[in-house]
């Protein structure tokens, strides 16, 4: 796993996004062989989608040949309604780019037999053959996507009931009317993400640092979902310093050190987007860290 | 909520990007205008049910996209006179064609002609071909109407008509159905607003059953006190034609009709859509003001700028922007006519009835209208346009689909530059052909 820590937010999701955009531009995706993505909704996202939509208007990024899988949709919710997850993505990214609206996949909440569009899903994924990447957030609870404390580590796309709590901090976007948020969910299971070739995990925020803690430094627990990640041959979490709160010093030390390594010694021109090193070069090529996709601008 | 059953046409959909949207009051930046025969939609359930995208894209380059202007007061323009009844019927539809295009070049994307006071021969010849009529980027603005100013008025605030043609109401609706003709049996399909003195004898007790009739019933031309003013509100008027002009001066114990900017006890509207906004000038903050729309015309000659921002901050919500253009609009400094009489136009852009002082109408544009009225008083660039756009739709009751960039609203788009100067014009999607940038 590699643990990329950033000073804030703006940081983090900067570096999200040119990973993104990156990874796409290097894989040179086409119509036959499009770039399959998995994204998130929530407010860890909204940065990364910020800058992804800047990335596209300056003309470094097309989403002509991705094609786009949701993590979760409200069960009952309209498709039109501000709150569905459906608006989040069509107001936060969607309309901003030219995605093409046949390549776009969120789940249907609204659909006659539930457990079909769940099946339909990783049916849709299969056949584009699995997702490239996977990008996510991570609840306080360590949850990914709708896959609450207790859920199988081994699950797969399904409908799921969402804890009290979280309906609780969700009513703020219903008129803090708690009769008026879904109570049912539609999500993809851990499995489903771990199933990614990649798996990307944006944590910020000192309120995600046990959560950060526990999914890194303890062990692979159905009480942290996003502990399945340690399982996963290449995962990558991102996170500000506020989120490193609670993980011992040895830890953010270690990783912060490594990326100099890298760096520094190494040389980035060395390293492959992936973090894997493609040939090891007499030292000296430079000390200061050049200014690379991956350490850009905000260094 | 928008319905996704019916399978949309297939006809090409267009997405403005790179724009500064006028949206809910405000001007937003990374919002895009999208719309698909000739009307506004909102393109995300496009998206996600029939996998439609944008066919093609317009750059604004930064431009500030809002509503098409409206006048609801206009006589004519480009030396065309709309009670000008001599001629076939041929040729006065030219003549409304000729005006309707002309205005496109102002921005002017809807409007209501106006008919000064005439015999009944001249409304039963002219008024059929003022009907309510489509917007077309090459047939010219749209018709929302006509607009009956008279004969219903006061010999005393007559300005520039013809006070022979002056009838009272005594026998009730029959005298204006006999006036107008069976024009206005049609309501507001034909006559969208009348302007009528509710002091003349019998005029206020037919303002509930033109109000039925879907017709804007306006109060103007008239030397009302402050209470018959406030009567005719109550009894239906919503709109005060030009303000200051033709009317009784404001005193401060005998405020006039020009009070009733201040009146705060008129009754709840009985159609509220068809009253101004609630606002911190309203009565009750909360409900929709009872207090009428009323007309200014900010040529800076028929009304002192400091006197438009006193009335405009008494009643923000109120302030329709209107022409009051004559035919000399678009033509230059010259002797022109208007309901048969002479009049000329001096270096001001002012019209007089030739040899006197009385004021007989402007040639200001609607453009020109909204770049004065900000700079008089000083509001936002949101509340200049709104009085030319989202204003006067509220007074005819159609801003579900004109006066806003909602979902649903006619395509009627101006792009304009920091100057509010206008750059480009789209009527019902299709762009205006623009002579000043014809090389």
């Amino acid at each position: 796993m590699r643990l990329i820590i950033r000073e804030d937010y703006d940081e983090v999701s900067g570096y999200v996004a040119n990973y993104v955009k990156e990874r796409i531009n290097q894989f040179q995706p086409s119509a036959e062989r499009p770039f399959v993505l998995g994204l998130p909704t929530g407010s860890s996202p909204i940065g990364t989608y910020k800058k992804l939509v800047e990335l596209f208007k300056a003309g470094e990024l097309s989403f002509k040949n991705v094609v786009t899988f949701n993590m979760d949709e409200y069960v009952g919710l309209p498709r039109d309604h501000p709150e569905s997850y459906h608006s989040f993505m069509w107001n936060h990214l969607f309309k901003h780019v030219d995605i093409k609206p046949e390549n776009v996949h969120i789940l249907d909440g609204n659909a006659p037999d539930l457990d079909e569009e769940c099946k339909k899903f990783e049916a849709d994924i299969a056949r584009v053959g699995g997702i490239e990447l996977f990008l996510g957030g991570i609840g306080p609870d360590g949850h990914i996507a709708f896959n609450e404390p207790g859920s199988s580590l081994t699950s797969r796309t399904r409908v799921k009931t969402l804890a009290y709590e979280t309906i609780i901090a969700n009513a703020r976007f219903f008129d803090g009317d708690v009769s008026k948020v879904p109570k049912l969910a539609l999500t993809v299971g851990v499995a489903t993400v771990m199933d990614a070739r990649e798996v990307c995990i944006t944590i910020t925020g000192a309120h995600k640092s046990i959560a950060l803690a526990k999914c890194i430094e303890e062990g692979v627990n159905h009480m942290w979902t996003v502990s399945a990640i340690q399982m996963h041959p290449k995962g990558l979490v991102v996170c500000d310093e506020d989120a490193t709160l609670e993980l011992h010093v040895k830890t953010v030390k270690y990783f912060k050190s490594i990326e100099h390594v890298h760096h520094s010694l190494i040389g980035a021109e060395n390293l492959s987007l992936q973090g894997g090193v493609k040939q090891l070069r007499a030292p000296g090529s430079g000390n200061a860290r050049p200014a690379t996709p991956m350490n850009g601008p905000y260094e | 909520m928008l319905s996704t059953n019916k399978p949309a046409p297939k006809s090409k959909i267009t997405k403005i990007v790179n724009a500064r949207l006028l949206l809910d009051h405000k001007i937003v930046k990374d919002s895009y205008l999208w719309f698909q025969d000739g009307k506004i939609i909102h393109p995300q359930n496009l998206f996600f049910d029939q996998h439609r995208d944008a066919d093609e894209i317009i750059d604004a380059q930064g431009m500030m996209v809002v509503p098409g202007y409206m006048d609801i007061q206009i006589n004519g323009g480009y030396g065309i006179d709309f009670a000008d009844h001599e001629g076939s019927l041929d040729k006065i539809q030219k003549d409304v064609d000729t005006v309707a295009k002309g205005l496109l070049q102002y921005g002017c994307t809807a409007f209501c002609p106006t008919v000064v006071s005439s015999a009944p021969e001249v409304y039963n010849k002219v008024l059929p071909l003022l009907n309510k009529r489509k917007g077309d980027a090459k047939g010219g603005s749209e018709i929302l109407g006509a607009h009956i100013e008279g004969p219903f008025i006061s010999h005393e605030k007559k300005g520039a008509h013809n006070q022979e043609i002056f009838r009272t109401g005594k026998r009730g609706i029959d005298e204006f159905d006999e006036a107008y003709g069976p024009e206005l049996k049609k309501g507001s399909e034909a006559v969208s607003i009348i302007t009528l003195a509710p002091e003349i004898e019998g005029v206020t007790e037919v303002i509930p059953e033109l109000a039925n009739r879907g017709i804007c019933v306006s109060i103007g031309h008239s030397a009302a006190t402050i209470d018959v003013a406030e009567n005719a509100v109550a009894k239906g008027a919503t709109l005060i034609t030009h303000l200051f002009n033709a009317m009784l001066p404001f005193h401060h114990r005998d405020p006039g009709m020009i009070g009733v900017l201040g009146a705060v006890d008129l009754p709840a509207p009985v159609d509220p859509a068809r009253h101004p906004s609630a606002s911190n000038t309203s009565p009750d903050r909360t409900k929709p003001d009872p207090r009428p729309f009323y007309g200014l015309i900010v040529d800076g000659v028929h009304v002192h700028p400091n006197s438009v921002r006193i009335a405009y901050y008494a009643h923000p919500k109120g302030c329709v922007l209107v022409t009051d253009a004559l035919s000399a609009l678009g033509l230059p400094k010259g002797l022109y006519t208007l309901g048969g009489r002479e009049l000329e136009i001096d270096d001001n852009g002012a019209a007089y009835i030739k040899g006197t002082n009385t004021l007989a109408g402007s040639t200001i544009s609607i453009d020109q209208s909204v770049r004065n009225f900000r700079q008089f008083t000083k509001c936002t660039v949101v509340e200049a346009i709104e009085a030319a756009t989202l204003h006067p739709a509220q007074v005819l009751g159609i801003s579900d689909r004109k006066g806003t960039l909602n979902p649903g609203g006619d395509a009627d788009l101006l792009f304009l530059n920091d100057d509010l100067e206008i750059q480009r014009v789209f009527v019902y999607g299709e762009e205006v052909e623009l002579t000043k940038n014809k090389k």
